[in-house]
């Protein structure tokens, strides 16, 4: 069993699995809408591969990171919609 | 606060992929100084993704152990922005690594063509190596029911891994028409590995139809996806879904090959008989010189590898390389693409910028395309909507401008000054 960590996702504390991507950890806790589009509509990922950009999130308050190439890490605070 | 390191290699490889990784270890046991940027939290690529090295085939773990003996070094999590000559610029978080070497390979993979049908902006709507992808990044699909309309060989073992992972399998369809892949199948009649293979992979999700001739025409949900209608032949019906993967198949990252100035024919990247590209000194291996799948990466990185460190490259491995290359031949005529459908106008095409299909004038390039709509214009910079718009009305691409990963303003300036800056 993979050893836990706690992340800050919008405020709210979330136990995630060490050497997961913040993408996976934010799909696990049910949390799919990354971003709003420039027409306010909720996007999520897609390619999870860092190319289409949809899964972009504020992490330790750097805007526009790609949750699907960043692992999660101890206290990292993550902001969604941002 | 960004700071810029400055390092020199004899070696630079961009992508840590198959090929990447064949060819710096081959590089590195010749005695180079190699040094591999990658833009994932580990080395692999797509294909050998991976939270745990010991989770990976034998195969994989042989090539990931035998890179790290040879002593190449990787820096993970860079994105490489800008290529010129022998000058790489990656970024790294806070971090700027300008990479100095006089030989410089291109191992940058493929992505998938994500073709647009009302609906695909849903979250929860993915590509169907994006499910695989996000799967092997940590992500539980246990329960859930997903469906996946693809096309090509990606299909089958996403359906597998996402079968073991505990999904409900609601739909696997592939829009190649089921003529041609018999053809191709009866083709391979004296290759009985590849045959069992795909037999071994059907088993694991027995009772999961595999559908020919079939794709995905909308999805529908108020905030994320909650069912997609699917359509063969002349029929159309609709299941409910947590998850839809959907594709169309793979395109070559071609972008930083184009930057660098190697000619790109017909959407890949022409090398010679040593992976080659006409740009002296730099060199192209798996993906981008056409899609042919992880065995043909592995020997076209070897051949990269020798002969960029200046070693002869044995002639089995050439032979070797022809072989899958004509395979991939095979392969990509089989499940090649037919015309594609045109979607209803209002659906988004450019999801960067939310540019609907209406605002589209086939007429165009995608120059013009970019200028009057701003598509193409946005973070992927045309990497999703410029695959597409190719696809729908052939459109080629437009030039690519570094740097071809967005980048903060204030760390371009930084590669500017002196060696080991601080600003």
């Amino acid at each position: 069993m993979a050893r836990t960590l706690s992340i800050l996702v919008d405020g709210r504390l979330l136990d995630v699995s060490e050497g997961i991507t913040v993408a996976a950890a934010l799909l696990n806790a049910g949390e799919d809408a990354f971003r709003d589009s420039v027409s306010g509509r909720p996007r999520g990922p897609v390619c999870g591969m860092g190319i289409c950009f949809e899964c972009r999130v504020t992490i330790d308050g750097v805007r526009g990171r790609r949750a699907c190439l960043e692992r999660v890490s101890p206290g990292m605070r993550v902001t969604t919609r941002d | 606060m960004t700071r810029l390191r400055d390092v020199s290699v004899d070696v630079v490889v961009i992508g840590g992929g198959p090929a990447g990784i064949a060819a710096a270890t081959r590089a590195s046991e010749a005695g180079k100084r190699v040094l591999v940027l990658d833009e994932a939290p580990h080395l692999g690529g797509q294909i050998w993704r991976h939270l745990s090295r010991a989770s990976l085939p034998t195969r994989a773990q042989r090539w990931l152990d035998r890179f790290d003996r040879s002593g190449a070094e990787g820096l993970t999590e860079t994105s490489v922005v800008d290529l010129q000559d022998s000058l790489v610029l990656g970024v790294r978080w806070n971090e700027h690594v300008r990479v100095r070497a006089p030989h410089v390979v291109i191992a940058t993979g493929a992505r998938e063509l994500l073709l647009p049908f009302p609906g695909w902006t849903l979250p929860n709507v993915m590509g169907v190596g994006g499910v695989q992808a996000l799967v092997k990044s940590g992500a539980s699909v246990a329960g859930k029911r997903v469906a996946l309309a693809g096309a090509g060989p990606l299909v089958l073992p996403v359906a597998a891994a996402l079968a073991r992972a505990g999904a409900r399998l609601v739909v696997v369809a592939d829009r190649t028409p089921a003529s041609r892949v018999l053809r191709f199948a009866a083709s391979l009649a004296g290759k009985p590995g590849e045959l069992w293979q795909g037999m071994r992979y059907r088993a694991s999700f027995a009772g999961t139809r595999y559908r020919w001739g079939t794709r995905v025409i909308s999805a529908a949900g108020d905030s994320r996806v909650q069912a997609a209608t699917f359509a063969a032949g002349g029929r159309t019906w609709t299941e409910p879904v947590d998850l839809l993967g959907a594709a169309a198949g793979l395109v070559p990252n071609t972008e930083l090959a184009r930057l660098a100035g190697c000619e790109v024919r017909e959407g890949v990247v022409v090398v010679d008989e040593l992976q080659k590209t006409s740009r002296t000194g730099v060199w192209c291996a798996g993906e981008p010189t056409g899609v042919g799948g992880v065995d043909l990466a592995l020997l076209e990185g070897e051949v990269t590898g020798l002969d960029a460190a200046g070693q002869p490259v044995p002639r089995s491995l050439l032979v070797a390389r022809d072989a899958g290359r004509a395979y991939a031949r095979r392969l990509d005529e089989a499940f090649r693409l037919d015309a594609v459908e045109i979607p209803a106008p209002d659906t988004i095409v450019c999801r960067c910028e939310d540019v609907p299909g209406s605002a589209f004038d086939k007429s165009w390039t995608m120059r013009q395309a970019k200028l009057y709509t701003r598509a193409g214009m946005g973070p992927c910079q045309g990497r999703v909507c410029g695959a597409a718009l190719h696809a729908m009305f052939g459109w080629a691409p437009d030039s690519v401008r570094s740097p071809v990963v967005p980048t903060p303003v204030a760390s371009l300036i930084s590669t500017l000054e002196s060696p080991d800056a601080t600003t």
